[in-house]
This record gives structure tokens, sequence and C-alpha cells, in this order.
């Protein structure tokens, strides 16, 4: 089973549970390693992330660069709050759309589930200001293939 | 367009109004039914109302003194696509994911870098 479910929690939050077919070892690393984030990390078709700097101690940096095929780009930086190894990692991190994002405070926890695991993503909801600045920079054109899919739904 | 998402997800987090939103799925509705199924006075339902309105869920139009209220479209979905916008992207995300663990190879040497 890998599948993915989102619900809102209370009036600022959003919980993502998702089961992964490996152990917490390998979800927590894929989740902090520099040269594995680049594989996966990508969200919509068609965007690459060039950069990706992640120092994964406590009070450490990261900086994701992402680009797609017609330049148009985006960064995020962040900052490691607390790192369980294998268990949990507690970040803050802000989008820039250039202007910076209100900070995001993410902690995602990995549990053992049967052979594999449980991985459950809680996060602050974005606010209006910073939903329309998304749409408003390249991320937009990301999104068209999402967009045609959805309406194809409706 | 401007549909505020804070305050969408704020009149959601009642289970009242979640019920009133559930009730005007079915189609249209005045007050005094909306308070039916509840224990609730007409004013407190009112109030309920009143912050769905705000949240741009529910417009009322004016049927001689009745106020029949109904659903939003716009403001709902809009808060439906960027929910559904957001799940896409992340789903894209975790497959990959699921073919990058695959082809891992997790050795003590790589888990102690990460300690």
């Amino acid at each position: 089973m890998s599948k993915l479910t989102l619900k809102t929690e209370g009036e600022t939050h959003i919980v993502v549970t998702r089961h992964f077919a490996a152990p917490p070892e390998a979800v927590y690393r894929a989740h902090l390693d520099p040269k594995i984030i680049p594989q996966w990390l990508l969200g919509p078709e068609g965007w690459t992330m060039p950069v990706c700097i992640s120092e994964a101690t406590p009070g450490g940096n990261f900086r994701y660069e992402w680009k797609n095929s017609k330049g148009h780009g985006f960064h995020v930086t962040g900052e490691f709050v607390e790192l369980k190894p294998y268990r949990k990692i507690v970040h803050v991190e802000r989008m820039h759309l250039p202007d910076a994002t209100p900070d995001n405070h993410v902690e995602t926890t990995f549990e053992p589930d049967g052979k594999g695991t449980l991985m459950t993503m809680r996060m602050t909801l974005p606010d209006e200001k910073t939903r329309s600045a998304m749409l408003a920079t390249g991320m937009e054109r990301g999104m068209e293939a999402s967009y045609a899919r959805l309406e194809t739904m409706i | 367009m401007s549909i505020d998402l804070s305050a969408s997800f704020a009149a959601l987090a009642d289970p009242t109004r979640r019920a009133i939103l559930a009730r005007l799925a079915l189609g249209e509705a005045t007050v005094t039914e909306l308070a039916k199924p509840f224990e609730m006075t007409q004013p407190a339902i009112s109030q309920h109302l009143k912050v769905l309105e705000e949240a741009g869920l529910i417009v009322q139009r004016v049927d001689g003194s009745k106020r029949p209220r109904r659903l939003a479209k716009a403001g709902v979905e809009a808060m439906d696509q960027w929910l559904a916008m957001l799940r896409k992207a992340l789903e894209k995300n975790y497959d990959r994911l699921d073919g990058v663990l695959a082809a891992m190879q997790p050795t003590k040497d790589t888990e102690r870098k990460l300690r």
C-alpha cells in the first residue's frame, strides 16, 4: 500500500501520511542526503533541482533550487531544528518567490510499519498571499499539467 | 478573485459548520431548515452562517422575507483545487522516492554519516 493521505488539521495545518516499502533508515536518509534529494523532491514534471545543499545537523541549513526547461526557477531555504536519527526531522523553511514567504514549520516522523515505514508530515497551511505568490511565479507553468489533469476530473 | 483559504479552513474547523455545509451540498436551505437538525437556536445558527459566508464558502439570496443559503462554488472549489494540486505534487514526489528507495543500498557507512 502506498496511498497518500492528506488532511487538514484545525485551522492552520496539513497532515500528510505515506507508506514506503523501505525501512525508516532509508526513508530518513532520502530526506537529508543532498545526493538523493534532487532525485525525487521535484514536484510536478518538468522541474529539476540543480542546487541542493543540506547540512543535516541540528541548526544546519539547507537550500534547494529548482529550475524548469523554460528557465523559470525559485528556491527554498531552511534550517534543521531537530534530527532524531531515522525517526524524526523538524525543520523550518520558506520559499523565495523571490520574496520570502512566511516560515513553514514542518515536522516529519518515520515509524516502522511492517517491513516498511509510515511517514507522517505535519506542516503549516500557507496563507492566501503566499499561495498567490506561488502561482504568480514559474510554478504556475509547472502546475499546468496538474491543472489539466484536475480539469478532466471535475 | 481572491479566496482566503485560512478563513475557509478556520470555518471548517467547527463540526456544526461542517454539518451545515454537508446539508447545503444537497441544496439550498433557509435558516429555519438548517437549525432543525441541530439543537441550536436560530441566532446560534446564524452566527455559524456568518462565519461560513465571510470565509467565502456560502452565499445567500433574498426571497421575500427569507434568506436561503447555498454553497459558494468558487470558494469551495478554490480550496479543493489548491489541496488537489498539493496532493498531486506530493504524489509525484513520493512515487519517485519509491523508485529511489528501491535502488538504495543502505549501508552502515552511509547511515553513520547522517548521525
